[in-house]
C-alpha cells in the first residue's frame, strides 16, 4: 500500500510546488534595475574615508599625529604634516589612502583624536590601474569646498 | 512554370526553407520565453535591455556565439567532434515535415507521420552520445552514457502511450488523428496516456527535472561541456526545437491539434489554435523546470521501469480491450 | 557504521577530478573521486586553494587589528566570527561589556545565523537542480543584509563587534525592521515547505543519503547542525552558554538518522529557533545605556597565558586559541573551524554513493572553503 500512497502523495506534493511558483509568477518583481534606479544607502554605509569639514574652521582638523596610520591593519594610510612655525600645532599637508587594500574596518575613524575622519558615500568607483585606487583626501576636501 | 509551382519537389524545397527559418526563430523566441518565465517565477525581470521586452536579447546572444572561437580539445576525436552538433540538429528539422499545423498546412502528410517523428527523435541520442564520446572528457562521457540509458528507458513508455492513441484512430497519420478529435480531445479519453506522454517527453528532451545528462551541478555541462561557440549554440537550439516538437506532437495527439475545444472553433483559424496549445504546453514544461529539483539517475530509471512502463502497458491493454468491446 | 563495499577490479576504477573549478563545490574545493561507473570508491578532498594565512596574520597584528580578518574566514557568518573573537578577547583581557551591547550583538549574530542558513538552503536546493528556491532564499536574505547594513554599514564582512561592545548603536528603525523581518520569514516558511521540504523528488534525493553515524561524527569531530542531525543535542549556546544565551528560552533541534534530510530539517528548525531568540532579545533589550566600553586601549595587551574560547557559528563549534606573551600582539592565534572536520567525514561517507549523491552530501554538509583554508 505504501507504494501507491507514495505515488499519490508525491504527485500531490509536485502540484503544491507548482502552485507556489505560479503564484510568484503573478507577483511583482523584487529586483531593482540598478543603473536606472538606485537604492538609498544605509546611514552607516562605509565608503573610503574622507575629511570632515568643520564649520568653525572651514577645513579639516587633521594634526598629522599618525594614529590612523598606526591603527590601520593593512598600512593603507600615508599622512604627512608640517608645523607652520616652531610652537604652532602640526597640520596635515598630505593624506593619501590606497583604497584597493582597505578592508573598511573603521579603526582609523575610531582612533582619530580630533574626529576629523568620516566615511564617504562613494560606491561607484572604477579605475583603469591600481594607481586609480589611491585617494587624495586633501584634494577631495578642496573639491568639496569649491 | 505552373507545373513547377505545383510539383512535389517545389513544395518540399519551399517547406524546408520555411521550416529552417521558422525553427530557428522559434527556438530563439523560446529561449527568450524561458528566460522571461524563469525571471518572473523568481521575482526577477529577465532580459529587458535589447529590443522591446528584451526580445532581441537571444539574437544578440546568438550573434555572440557565432563570433566565438570553435575550440576543439587536443585529445578530442577530431572527426566526430565537429559532426555531433550538426547531427543533433538535423533530425529535429525532419520532425517539422509531418507536423499538422492546420488542415492545409502540413508539408508532407505521410501515413506514418507519427512513426517518422519518433524514429528521428530517437536519433538525437546518437548525436549526444557522439558528442559526449568525442569530447574525451569524463563529465561529457558520463553525461552521454546517462543520456543513452535515459532515452532507452523513456522511449518505451512514450511509444506505448502514443500507441494507445493510434489504436483508437487506427492510423499513424497526423491528419487522421487530429480529425478524430473534432468533438472530444483525446486527453479526456486517455488521461493516463497523456500524462505519461508529457512526462516522457520532458525526459526525452532532457529537460528538468530529468536533465541528468547535462546536470550542471554534477557534470558541469554534461555532454556539451567541451563544445564552444555555435557548436554549443546548435545543441542549445536543438533542445528548444525539440521541446517545440514534442509539445506540438502532444497537441496533435492529445489536445485536438487545430481544433478548438469541443468542436467550437470560435472563428479562430486552426493554426492559431495549434500554436496556442503548443506554447501553453511549452510553458508548462518551463514551469516544471523552474519548480523542481533534479532526480537522481537510478531514481529516474526506477520511475521509468517500475512505474511508467507497467502503467503505460496496462493503459494500452485496457484501451485495446475497451475498443474491442465497444 | 556503513557497510564497506567490495573493492572493484582495479582496471575499472577511474579518477574524476571534482573541482577546484566546479559549479557545486562552493568555492575552490577539489575532491578526487575514484569511480567505478557512477559509484564512488574513494574520495580524497584536496584543500588549500584559498589559503591566505589568517593565523599568521594574527601574530603580526594587534588584537583590534585582527578583527576585520575574522569575518573574512567564514564570509557567510562573518558577524558570528566577529562576535566570537570579541568574546574571546574580552574574556582574555577581562573587559566589561555593557548589557545593551550584549543584546545588540546577540540579535545581530542570530540574524547572521539565519542569513547563513538561508543561503545554505538556497544553494543546497540549487545543487539538487532546483533553481527557484535559491532566488526566494536570497530575497529573504536580502532583508537581513539590509538590516545589518543599516547598523554596521556592510553587507557581508561586517567588522561590527568591538572589544567591549559594538561599533555603532542601533536605532528604533532597526528594531522595527527586525520584528518585521521575523514575521515575514515565518510567513515564508510554508512556501518553502510546499516547494522543497514536501517535494517528493527532494525527499528522495536526501532521505538516507549521506548518513553520518554518531560514532563516525565523534571520530571526525563533526559539529554543528551536522552533528545535531545525528541525534546529539550538542550546541555551544546550550552546553557552555556564552554572552547571554543562558537567559533565552530556545530549543536545540535534533534529527534521528543523520542523513541529508535530517540536516536540512535541523537547519530549517534552527532558523525558527533563532527567530525565537531574536524576539526575546528584542523584548528585553535595555532602552538606553552605552553600547560600547570605550576604555579599551588600541594596544590592548592581555596578561601572559593562553585562552581557548569556543562558540557556535552557523556551521558548528568554532574556537579561538590565543596565546599571549604579555605584548599587544598575540604570540599564537589559532582558529578551530568547523568546516574542516565536517568536510573530512566525507572521505568515509562518500564511499559507495553515486556522483549525484556526492553533490547532495557535499551540499548538505554546508562547508565554506575559505574557512577551511583560512
Amino acid at each position: 500500500m505504501g507504494y501507491w500512497k507514495e505515488i499519490v502523495e508525491g504527485g500531490w506534493s509536485l502540484v503544491e510546488g507548482m502552485r507556489v511558483t505560479v503564484r510568484r509568477l503573478c507577483r511583482p518583481v523584487v529586483t531593482v534595475q540598478y543603473p536606472r534606479k538606485q537604492l538609498n544607502l544605509s546611514p552607516a554605509y562605509r565608503g573610503h574615508i574622507e575629511f570632515k569639514r568643520f564649520p568653525d574652521t572651514g577645513t579639516h582638523k587633521c594634526i598629522a599625529c599618525g594614529a590612523c596610520q598606526r591603527a590601520c591593519p593593512s598600512h593603507v594610510i600615508k599622512v604627512q604634516g608640517v608645523k607652520a612655525h616652531l610652537n604652532s600645532a602640526k597640520t596635515a599637508t598630505h593624506y593619501f589612502i590606497d583604497f584597493s587594500r582597505c578592508s573598511l574596518c573603521g579603526l582609523c575613524v575610531e582612533t582619530c583624536p580630533t574626529k576629523t575622519l568620516q566615511y564617504s558615500r562613494e560606491y561607484e568607483l572604477e579605475g583603469e590601474s591600481r594607481l586609480d585606487s589611491i585617494v587624495d583626501l586633501m584634494a577631495r576636501l578642496e573639491q568639496r569646498n569649491s | 512554370m505552373g507545373s513547377l509551382v505545383t510539383s512535389e519537389w517545389f513544395r518540399l524545397v519551399l517547406g524546408l526553407v520555411i521550416v529552417l527559418a521558422f525553427s530557428q526563430l522559434n527556438a530563439l523566441f523560446l529561449v527568450w520565453l524561458e528566460r522571461k518565465v524563469a525571471g518572473h517565477i523568481q521575482l526577477r525581470i529577465g532580459p529587458k535591455e535589447v529590443g522591446p521586452f528584451g526580445l532581441l536579447q537571444t539574437i544578440v546572444d546568438g550573434l555572440k556565439l557565432v563570433g566565438k572561437e570553435l575550440i576543439t580539445p587536443r585529445s578530442a576525436d577530431s572527426r566526430l567532434f565537429p559532426i555531433a552538433p550538426v547531427l543533433v540538429f538535423m533530425p529535429v528539422l525532419v520532425g517539422f515535415l509531418v507536423l499538422p499545423f492546420a488542415p492545409n498546412l502540413i508539408i508532407r502528410d505521410m501515413n506514418v507521420g507519427v512513426l517518422l517523428i519518433f524514429a528521428f527523435s530517437a536519433f538525437t541520442v546518437l548525436a549526444i552520445l557522439a558528442g559526449g564520446w568525442a569530447s574525451n572528457n569524463k563529465y561529457a562521457l558520463l553525461g552521454a552514457i546517462r543520456s543513452v540509458a535515459q532515452n532507452v528507458a523513456y522511449e518505451i513508455p512514450l511509444l506505448l502511450a502514443v500507441l494507445s492513441v493510434v489504436l483508437m484512430v487506427n492510423s499513424f497519420q497526423f491528419s487522421e488523428i487530429v480529425k478524430g478529435q473534432e468533438r472530444v480531445w483525446f486527453f479526456l479519453i486517455q488521461p493516463v496516456a497523456a500524462l505519461i506522454y508529457l512526462i516522457c517527453a520532458t525526459a526525452e528532451t532532457n529537460r528538468a527535472p530529468f536533465d541528468i545528462p547535462e546536470a550542471e551541478s554534477e557534470l558541469v555541462a554534461g555532454f556539451h561541456t567541451e563544445f564552444s561557440g555555435m557548436r554549443f549554440g546548435l545543441f542549445f537550439l536543438a533542445e528548444y526545437t525539440n521541446m517545440f516538437i514534442v509539445s506540438a506532437v502532444a497537441t496533435s495527439l492529445f489536445f485536438g491539434g487545430w481544433h478548438g475545444p469541443f468542436g467550437l472553433d470560435l472563428g479562430v483559424p486552426g493554426i492559431v489554435w495549434f500554436l496556442a496549445k503548443t506554447y501553453v504546453l511549452i510553458f508548462v514544461i518551463m514551469w516544471v523546470r523552474w519548480t523542481f529539483p533534479r532526480l537522481r539517475f537510478d531514481q529516474l530509471m526506477n520511475l521509468s521501469w517500475k512505474f511508467m512502463i507497467p502503467l503505460s502497458l496496462a493503459n494500452l491493454v485496457v484501451t485495446a480491450i475497451v475498443l474491442k468491446l465497444v | 557504521m556503513p557497510k564497506p563495499i567490495t573493492p572493484p577490479a582495479v582496471d575499472r576504477v577511474y579518477t574524476l577530478n571534482l573541482g577546484p573549478q566546479h559549479p557545486s563545490t562552493h568555492g575552490v574545493l577539489r575532491v578526487l573521486l575514484d569511480l567505478d561507473g557512477e559509484f564512488i570508491v574513494k574520495a580524497d578532498p584536496v584543500l588549500g586553494y584559498g589559503h591566505r594565512g589568517h593565523e599568521k596574520m594574527g601574530e603580526n597584528r594587534t588584537y583590534k587589528q585582527f578583527m576585520p580578518n575574522t569575518s573574512r574566514m567564514d564570509y557567510l557568518s562573518g558577524l558570528l566570527y566577529n562576535h566570537g573573537f570579541a568574546l574571546a578577547v574580552e574574556k582574555f583581557a577581562g573587559i566589561e561589556v555593557p548589557l545593551r551591547a550584549k543584546y545588540i550583538r546577540t540579535i545581530c549574530a542570530e540574524l547572521n545565523r539565519i542569513s547563513s542558513h538561508l543561503l545554505w538552503f538556497g544553494t543546497y536546493v540549487m545543487d539538487l537542480g532546483g533553481f527557484t528556491p535559491f532566488l526566494y532564499a536570497f530575497d529573504d536574505r536580502e532583508n537581513i543584509l539590509d538590516i545589518l547594513d543599516r547598523v554596521s554599514g556592510s553587507r557581508l564582512t561586517y567588522s561590527y563587534c568591538r572589544f567591549g561592545g559594538v561599533c555603532r548603536d542601533v536605532d528604533d528603525t532597526f528594531l522595527e525592521m527586525t520584528r518585521a523581518f521575523i514575521g515575514r520569514l515565518r510567513s515564508r516558511f510554508p512556501d518553502y515547505h510546499n516547494l522543497v521540504t514536501k517535494n517528493i523528488i527532494f525527499i528522495h534525493r536526501t532521505r538516507n543519503v549521506g548518513v553520518i553515524h554518531p560514532e563516525q561524527a565523534r571520530q571526525f569531530g563533526v559539529t554543528g547542525p551536522n552533528l545535531r542531525a545525528c541525534g546529539i543535542p550538542f550546541d555551544m549556546r546550550k552546553v557552555e552558554p556564552y554572552e547571554i544565551y543562558d537567559q533565552f528560552d530556545f530549543e536545540i533541534p535534533v534529527g534521528t538518522n543523520g542523513d541529508a534530510l535530517d540536516r536540512y530539517n535541523v537547519r530549517l528548525e534552527e532558523m525558527e529557533q533563532s527567530c525565537r531568540i531574536i524576539e526575546q532579545a528584542l523584548d528585553r533589550m535595555p532602552k538606553g545605556g552605552p553600547y560600547l566600553n570605550k576604555s579599551v586601549s588600541f594596544r590592548l595587551a592581555p596578561p601572559k597565558g593562553e585562552l581557548y574560547f569556543a562558540f557556535e557559528s552557523a556551521r558548528g563549534l568554532t574556537a579561538y586559541y590565543l596565546v599571549s606573551d604579555g605584548s599587544p600582539y598575540p604570540y599564537r592565534c589559532h582558529i578551530r573551524v568547523p568546516s574542516f572536520s565536517n568536510l573530512h567525514v566525507l572521505t568515509d561517507v562518500f564511499c559507495g554513493t553515486m556522483v549525484a549523491d556526492a553533490i547532495s552530501i557535499l551540499g548538505s554538509i554546508d562547508v565554506v572553503i575559505p574557512e577551511i583554508d583560512r
